[in-house]
C-alpha cells in the first residue's frame, strides 16, 4: 500500500453532494424517471438499489483475488442478478403492492450502470468492508436524487406526498391546478438538470472544463 | 493454480454459480408462502375492484356511497348475518354445461387441491378430468387448455338480491396472459366493471390495462347485442359518445394494438359459447322462468 487507506466515513458520504452517481459520475438516469411519479415507489426503489449495489460491491470484493479477468464482467453480473432476484422475491412477499408498481423496474435494477460502475470501479480493488460503505454511499447518492425528484413531481403532479393530499386539486374542490407534465418522465429530466445546476452553483469544482 | 488458467476459470464459474443459485433458489422457496398469501389477497381485492367495491385511491371497502375500514377485504367474501351488507358468494361451476358443480365434483376437487380450487393449475392438466385443449380456430384468446371448471363470484345486495355477476378471465396481450375479472350486471349484459391483477405488458402502453380512467369507462357499457352475440370490444383510437356504437366500443390503449385486441378477443371467448356463454344463458332462463 502506497497510499493510506481512505477513511470510511469519506467513503460513505463522499457520493452524496461531492461525487454523486446521478448527478457527477451521470449513471443510472433510466430508473430516476420511471418510478419517481411517487413518493413511495422512489423510496422503495432507492433502498432496493442501495441494498443492491452495497451487497454486491462486498461480494465482488469478497472474491476479487479469485476471479480470472477473462470472466470478471459475467461474475460481476451473476452476482448482482443473484441479488436483485432476492431483492425482488422480498418485495414481492412483504410489500406486494409496491413491487406491482414498480413492477419491470426492480428486475432493471440488474442493468442500472451504477451497480457495476461500483463493482467495477472500486470493489475490485479494495477490501470488503470499504466496498460496503462505498457501495451504501452511492446508493445513498442516488436515493437522495430519486426522493428530490419524486417530491416534486408527486407535489406538484398530484399535489400529494406519500400518497397524502397536500395540495387539494381542482377535481377534489381545491384550488391547485396539478401540473400534467411533472407526471411525464420529461419532466424528471428537466429537474435532474436543475438539480445538477444547483450543485454545481454549491460546489464548482464539479463544473467540467469545456 | 494460476489465476487466468481454464482451471482456476472452470472453479471459479462453477463455484459462483453455485453459491449463487442456493441463494437465490433458497429466498424463492422460502418466501412462496407468503408471496402466496399476498398474491390470493390482491385477487380479492380485484374482484372487489371489478364490482365497484373497492376504492383503490383511499384502500378501502366501498358500498352504499360510503367507505368502510373497518371491513377486511377477506370479509366481503362472507356473509354478515347481522347488517345487510353486500358480499360475494363463491361459487364452482362446470363450463361445458353452465351448471354448478355436483357433490362428486367437489369430492374430486377436494381430493386433487385440498387447499382449495386451483384454476390457474387445473387449466394445465393435461387430464381430460380436469381440462381439455381448445383448438387454434376456437382460441382467438390463445390459451391453449381450458379447465373444466370455473370460479364464479356473485355479488348480493340487500335481501339477498343478485346485484352482479363477476366471471374470471384471461388471454393473451403481446407479452404475457392477462388475467383479471369481468364484473355483469344482474341483467348479464351490463358491464359493470373490469380489472386485470396479473399481466406482464409494457409499462405505458399495454400496461395501461391498470390505468383507472380507462377501467372506469367500462361501465355502463353493453357486452351483447340484442341477438345475444359479443358485442363489446376496443377501437382503435377514441370512442365518439354519441355514435351508435358507442355502447359496446371502450378506447383502445395507444401504442399497444396487440394488448388491445388481445382484450377484445378474451371478451369474445370467454363471453362467448366457449367460455361463460352456456352458464350466462343458464342464469338467464333460471330468472325468466320464476
Amino acid at each position: 500500500m502506497t497510499m493510506t487507506e481512505p477513511k470510511a466515513k469519506e467513503t460513505l458520504f463522499e457520493p452524496v453532494f461531492n461525487n454523486n452517481p446521478i448527478a457527477l459520475q451521470v449513471l443510472g438516469i433510466c430508473s430516476a424517471l420511471a418510478v419517481t411519479t411517487k413518493m413511495q415507489t422512489a423510496l422503495v426503489m432507492a433502498i432496493a438499489v442501495t441494498v443492491v449495489v452495497a451487497f454486491s460491491s462486498a461480494s465482488v470484493s469478497l472474491i476479487r483475488h479469485y476471479i480470472p479477468s477473462s470472466i470478471r464482467i459475467i461474475a460481476q453480473m451473476t452476482i448482482i442478478a443473484s441479488l436483485v432476484i432476492v431483492v425482488d422475491q422480498f418485495l414481492r412477499a412483504f410489500l406486494f403492492d409496491v413491487s406491482k408498481q414498480l413492477s419491470v423496474f426492480v428486475g432493471l435494477i440488474i442493468t442500472n450502470c451504477i451497480v457495476m460502475g461500483r463493482t467495477e470501479g472500486y470493489a475490485l480493488k479494495h477490501d470488503p468492508k470499504m466496498s460496503f460503505l462505498d457501495g451504501i454511499g452511492n446508493g445513498l447518492g442516488y436515493s437522495l436524487i430519486l426522493i428530490v425528484v419524486a417530491f416534486f413531481r408527486e407535489l406538484l403532479g398530484s399535489g400529494k406526498l406519500f400518497g397524502q393530499t397536500v395540495l387539494a386539486t381542482t377535481t377534489q374542490s381545491g384550488l391547485y391546478v396539478p401540473n400534467g407534465l411533472m407526471l411525464l418522465a420529461p419532466s424528471a429530466f428537466f429537474l435532474i438538470g436543475l438539480f445538477i445546476w444547483a450543485l454545481r452553483t454549491w460546489k464548482p469544482e464539479q463544473v467540467e472544463e469545456a | 493454480m494460476k489465476r487466468e488458467s481454464i482451471g482456476q476459470t472452470f472453479k471459479v464459474a462453477f463455484g459462483l454459480c453455485a453459491v449463487c443459485s442456493i441463494i437465490v433458489s433458497s429466498a424463492a422457496v422460502l418466501l412462496r408462502g407468503k408471496q402466496n398469501e399476498k398474491k390470493e389477497l390482491d385477487k380479492q381485492k380485484n374482484i372487489l375492484i371489478a364490482a365497484g367495491l373497492y376504492d383503490e385511491n383511499a384502500k378501502a371497502v366501498r358500498f352504499d356511497e360510503t367507505l368502510h375500514k373497518d371491513v377486511k377485504i377477506a370479509d366481503m367474501f362472507s356473509q354478515d348475518a347481522s347488517s345487510e351488507r353486500p358480499w360475494i358468494e363463491t361459487k364452482i361451476i362446470n363450463l361445458k354445461t353452465g351448471e354448478e358443480i355436483d357433490s362428486q365434483v367437489e369430492q374430486q376437487i377436494k381430493e386433487r387441491f385440498p387447499k382449495g380450487y386451483d384454476q390457474r393449475k387445473a387449466s394445465r392438466i393435461a387430464k381430460e378430468e380436469w381440462s381439455e385443449p381448445v383448438d387454434s380456430a376456437t382460441d382467438v384468446a390463445r390459451i391453449k387448455r381450458r379447465e373444466n371448471y370455473s370460479y364464479v363470484y356473485l355479488v348480493h345486495g340487500a335481501q339477498g338480491k343478485l346485484e352482479q355477476v363477476i366471471l374470471p378471465i384471461r388471454g393473451y396481450g403481446l407479452w404475457s396472459t392477462l388475467w383479471g375479472f369481468i364484473a355483469l350486471d344482474a341483467n348479464l349484459t351490463t358491464i359493470r366493471g373490469i380489472t386485470y391483477y396479473e399481466h406482464g405488458e409494457t409499462p405505458g402502453l399495454g400496461g395501461e390495462v391498470d390505468n383507472p380512467d380507462w377501467k372506469a369507462s367500462w361501465n355502463r357499457k353493453q357486452a351483447f347485442d340484442p341477438q345475444g352475440d359479443v358485442k363489446i370490444h376496443l377501437i382503435k383510437g377514441r370512442v365518439r359518445p354519441g355514435s351508435d356504437d358507442a355502447k359496446y366500443e371502450i378506447d383502445g390503449l395507444s401504442g399497444a394494438t396487440m394488448t388491445s385486441n388481445g382484450v377484445t378477443r378474451m371478451l369474445r371467448y370467454w363471453l362467448g359459447p366457449d367460455g361463460f356463454g352456456p352458464y350466462l344463458n343458464r342464469l338467464k332462463n333460471r330468472s325468466t322462468k320464476k
